[in-house]
């Protein structure tokens, strides 16, 4: 056991660490017929934090100018922010065996697939830092007209999404056929509200809904949404046609991992409104790789290498006068218990060939209206050979029907075997011709995939109490955003890491000014 | 199963008994030139594939003849069981045949299990009928009644087979039709019987067999489409599955064809007019063409015609599908139609997808042949993106040109002219051009270059269709196909599958 006692450090990622932003990666054991492997969410590491470290003298004591706890997208995102300003002198504690958090990746013999989150929309113009990050790897080719030019390789290639509905695909996710004439009313009268708050403008100039959404406009009719469930404001206005409700219930799973009335209005309508991707081509693009955002966390954690210790637990945070006395070890730890938490379930199956279906044409994301599942992303989407080969589906759950508890107790509790067969049944339910085609399902367990936007938490005190930093203390999460997407993760840590460098006099030119 | 009929009620059958011996005969026939036509068509080579089909169908029903010593009793019931087994199998053959083509690592096991299955059904007809007859007629009558008729119905056979049922109603009806005369019998004969011998069981058999085949008749449309090959207009003398497609052969007469999943690639009779104008337009403007690269064209036509250019030095041709250059660089059918092209020390041939190896490419060609499928689907609709074509412009040499096969401004002006917009937001310089084809109909290709694409063009000696003259009039495009304002075809929009799908759906109805 190593204990690693950092003096002058600061906390950048306290939530994320203290209440565990990762899971750990348990090589599973193949059972059943399909070959695969359970992995994911591991209680077992822990265990470790729940005996204090005691007193024995730890065995090598470190010094460090910043210490980022948590090597997710905010850490990592803090680290690159460092690196960017010329700061040196700082470490990444991260607890799992790898970096990346929610947006990690595993690879097999066909291709790299994602463990989490997979995309990253064209970033709107508020989302500097991002945009900063996707110019220094390349991701934006060039500028035209003050708009960015993104790499064609990376857009996500026509067709991105269909839909499985009434027995046929569709292309796009919102149900545009044979509906009746009221709903398809409904649903246009809907985007087009959802539209209007997109281009609304608060009185202090700002965005009604922004990413990141700390740059929202603080309006308080505005912000009175947050105090009102998704569902009641989606009553109150008459959008109740099944195939609406529906198509917003998947949104708020996808994005969420949780269900419409455990969502507040202001997130709710913040999905449909906070996008205005700011592009030299289409702005509604979507940026993803084999690997999903892997690509991005792995890119992020080349450039600060030397920088970070994996398979840290970091037992106890201390600030002193002098700093902060951080106590950690490299063995295996067990999250707490969130407060605010959700279970979901990734899995990779690999098939030996690409399911087609009657209707659109296969996509790079294919969602059945049928199904509880949020559909599978087709991983070698962006590949670029002519003829489809084997491939990686990457199937989601979100088991956002359970008490989180429930969820995570289900989580621990089903073997690999059933569920293989559950997401061998939604793909041969959604794809009949996947029959026979499926060579392996490897099933990863997310105890906590995101945050969950329930009414009051946005702009409550208490999210805003919890980003409030207390130097020499800089908390940095997606969490602290209510909403658990790369952008949000980025900007928390590219905040975090500049109000540390300033904690230590140390100047920089800010990725975040426009 | 039911108790035998008594034999009092077989002595009652006597005439449709008879009559049988007749629709026996004619099934019986057509089930056998069902499967040496289907044999022929799907395998080639009719004088072989005709002689083993007719005398395994001979020997099977020698074994059916020889199997039927052991019915011992209840000769009536067995032969209506094999009427209703035979119009299943019979009936539903040229359908089963057609659906496993594809499907199997070799056909001909199907083909002759089936072809000896019914051939001994088949066989144990005639002599279970003579022993159904032989209380009614004496010896030398019944032998000379069964066996006329038996004659007959294969004469009627025989000639409604070529010149009715094969026009009219194609291989898959045909055999649901007869064998829809088969259960017919055994219905008829059921329903003749007196109510007390009524076999029940056979009667449902029946009745669910024939409900089968009336579906298989009129369904016989959809079943024809599952059936891939059954689509093809011609003999398939060669049909092979590679991981990358689906690659067959026809041949009627001197015509043959390739077809690449389904789509003509080239009819050899007018190939030339396609491949001359593909190739000639854009080496004949290269001062000197010494390196030239190929990307598609696995059938090494094009290389033909480029070949034909004094200066060419080296072509590298860049095909997705090994097996595709290995039939075309080997087989005696084929290396006359391409004139040995592929195995010429010129070519060098890479077997990769054309998209990552140009991505890799470093190298600069004086010319480019651009010769892909058409944008059928999302997959192959890459091969036409901007993306690719800044690939391309990497790949052309300052004074290089390259040429683009982009499907048909007539049929799908959209289509074409989005090729032509997508080679300029690379940067390139185009000029378009059309010929006919008459396979094809009005083909349409798009030169590109860095700089301005001038008039003059040097043909080789020796060619069919273009002369100076003809040349340059491709270049000449009428109202019906000019050019309109189209957007540029991107990975992340694929306008040019939309389009290429519309305007040809369209076109075919």
């Amino acid at each position: 056991m190593v204990a690693v006692r950092g003096v002058t450090g600061f906390d950048l990622d306290r939530r994320g660490v203290m209440i565990g932003a990762g899971a750990l990666a348990l090589a599973g054991c193949a059972e059943g017929a399909i070959p695969g492997t359970l992995a994911g969410a591991d209680m077992a590491r822990g265990h470790l934090l729940r005996t204090p470290f005691g007193d024995a003298a730890p065995a090598e004591t470190r010094r460090t100018g910043i210490a980022i706890l948590g090597g997710g997208i905010a850490g990592l995102a803090a680290a690159w922010t460092l690196a960017e300003a010329g700061y040196r002198d700082f470490r990444l504690l991260e607890l799992e065996d790898r970096s990346g958090g929610n947006a990690r990746s595993g690879r097999n013999a066909i291709s790299a697939y994602p463990l989490g989150a997979h995309y990253l929309p064209v970033p709107n113009a508020e989302a500097v830092g991002v945009r900063h990050l996707l110019d220094r790897l390349g991701i934006i080719t060039g500028w035209q007209g003050g708009k960015p030019v993104f790499d064609p390789y990376q857009l996500v290639s026509d067709p991105d999404e269909r839909l499985l509905r009434l027995g046929r695909w569709q292309e796009g996710l919102v149900p545009s056929v044979a509906l009746a004439k009221g709903d398809r009313a409904q649903i246009d009268g809907f985007f087009a509200a959802m539209a209007a708050f997109r281009d609304m403008k608060g009185r202090d100039g700002r965005p009604a809904f922004a990413i990141p959404m700390e740059l929202s406009a603080r309006d308080p009719e505005l912000l009175a949404l947050d105090g009102q469930s998704w569902t009641a404001w989606l009553d109150a206005h008459g959008y109740t046609c099944a195939d609406l409700r529906a198509h917003i219930r998947y949104v708020c799973r996808d994005e969420y991992g949780t269900e419409p009335g455990d969502v507040s209005a202001w997130t709710g309508v913040h999905y449909f409104a906070g996008r205005r991707g700011d592009a030299a081509g289409d702005g509604d693009a979507v940026l993803s790789w084999p690997g999903g955002n892997g690509h991005l966390a792995e890119a992020m954690a080349a450039r600060v290498a030397g920088h970070i210790d994996t398979g840290h637990v970091v037992g106890a945070v201390n600030a002193t006068g002098a700093g902060v006395v951080i106590d950690a070890l490299d063995a295996r730890s067990r999250r707490r218990v969130r407060i605010i938490a959700d279970a979901a379930v990734v899995a990779n199956a690999s098939v030996d060939r690409l399911p087609a279906g009657p209707g659109a044409a296969l996509a790079w994301d294919n969602v059945s209206a049928t199904s509880n599942s949020l559909g599978y992303v087709v991983a070698t989407h962006q590949g670029l050979a002519s003829v489809g080969g084997p491939s990686v589906l990457t199937w989601y759950l979100p088991l956002s029907e359970l008490p989180p508890a429930k969820a995570r107790a289900l989580l621990q509790a089903r073997p690999l075997a059933d569920w293989q067969r559950i997401v061998h049944d939604d793909l041969v339910m959604m794809n009949p011709d996947l029959a026979g085609a499926i060579s392996r399902i490897d099933v990863w367990r997310w105890g906590h995939a995101m945050v969950r936007p329930v009414p009051g938490f946005m702009w409550g005190s208490q999210r805003q109490a919890a980003a409030r930093f207390v130097p020499p203390l800089f908390a940095a999460h997606s969490d602290l955003s209510g909403v658990s997407i790369f952008e949000e993760a980025h900007y928390r840590g590219t905040l975090a890491a500049e109000a540390a460098m300033r904690h230590a006099g140390f100047a920089h030119h800010s990725l975040l000014a426009a | 199963m039911a108790e035998a009929p008594a034999g009092d009620a077989v002595t009652s059958l006597g005439p449709i008994l008879l009559f049988s011996a007749f629709v026996v005969a004619t099934c019986g026939l057509v089930y056998e030139l069902l499967a040496g036509t289907l044999a022929s068509y799907l395998l080639g080579d009719s004088v072989t594939q005709f002689s083993t089909v007719i005398g395994t169908y001979l020997f099977a029903m020698g074994m059916g003849a020889w199997l039927s010593r052991g019915v011992k009793r209840n000769e009536l019931a067995v032969f209506i069981r094999v009427e209703i087994l035979i119009a299943a199998v019979g009936g539903g053959s040229a359908a089963l045949l057609f659906l496993l083509f594809d499907r199997v690592a070799d056909f001909r096991l199907p083909l002759y299990g089936l072809v000896l299955l019914i051939g001994t059904l088949v066989g144990l007809e005639v002599p279970l009928l003579m022993r159904l007859l032989k209380d009614r007629l004496e010896f030398g009558d019944l032998v000379s009644k069964v066996l006329t008729f038996d004659y007959i119905g294969a004469l009627a056979a025989s000639l409604l087979f070529p010149l009715v049922l094969v026009p009219q109603l194609g291989l898959i009806r045909t055999g649901f039709l007869f064998g829809l005369a088969n259960v017919a019998v055994a219905l008829g004969l059921l329903l003749m019987l007196p109510a007390r011998a009524r076999l029940r069981g056979e009667l449902a058999a029946g009745i669910i067999v024939a409900a089968a085949l009336v579906a298989g008749f009129f369904g016989a449309e959809r079943l024809q489409k599952l059936a891939e090959v059954a689509a093809y207009q011609a003999p398939v003398i060669y049909a092979a599955s590679t991981p990358y497609q689906r690659i067959v052969l026809t041949k009627a007469g001197d015509d043959l064809r390739l077809y690449l999943n389904g789509n003509m690639q080239f009819s050899s009779r007018d190939e030339y007019r396609y491949h001359e104008a593909l190739v000639h337009p854009a080496l004949g403007r290269v001062a000197r063409p010494a390196h030239v690269l190929v990307l598609g064209g696995g059938d090494g036509l094009a290389l033909r015609e480029i070949l034909k250019h004094p200066g060419v030095e080296a072509i590298t041709l860049v095909d997705l599908d090994p097996a595709m250059t290995r039939l075309f660089g080997r087989s005696a059918m084929l290396t006359p139609l391409n004139q040995g092209a592929l195995t010429d020390r010129r070519v060098h041939v890479v077997n990769a997808d054309a998209f990552v190896w140009l991505r890799a490419n470093r190298r600069q060609y004086d010319a480019v042949v651009v010769d892909f499928p058409d944008p059928t689907n999302f997959s192959v609709g890459k091969l036409y993106t901007l993306s690719l074509y800044r690939e391309l412009a990497r790949a052309i040499a300052p004074d290089g040109i390259a040429v683009v096969q982009s499907t048909s401004p007539l049929v799908a002006p959209r289509a074409y002219w989005t090729v032509a917009a997508t080679l300029e937001a690379a940067g390139l310089v185009t000029r378009a051009y059309h010929a006919n084809v008459p396979s094809f109909g009005e083909w349409g290709f798009i030169l590109a270059a860095h700089r301005p694409i001038g008039d003059a063009v040097r043909l080789p000696p020796g060619l069919r269709f273009l002369t100076a003259h003809t040349q340059a009039a491709m270049y000449d495009f009428p109202t019906d196909m000019a050019r309109r304002p189209v957007e540029v075809n991107r990975l992340d929009n694929q306008v040019l599958v939309r389009a290429f799908d519309a305007e040809w759906s369209r076109f075919e109805g």
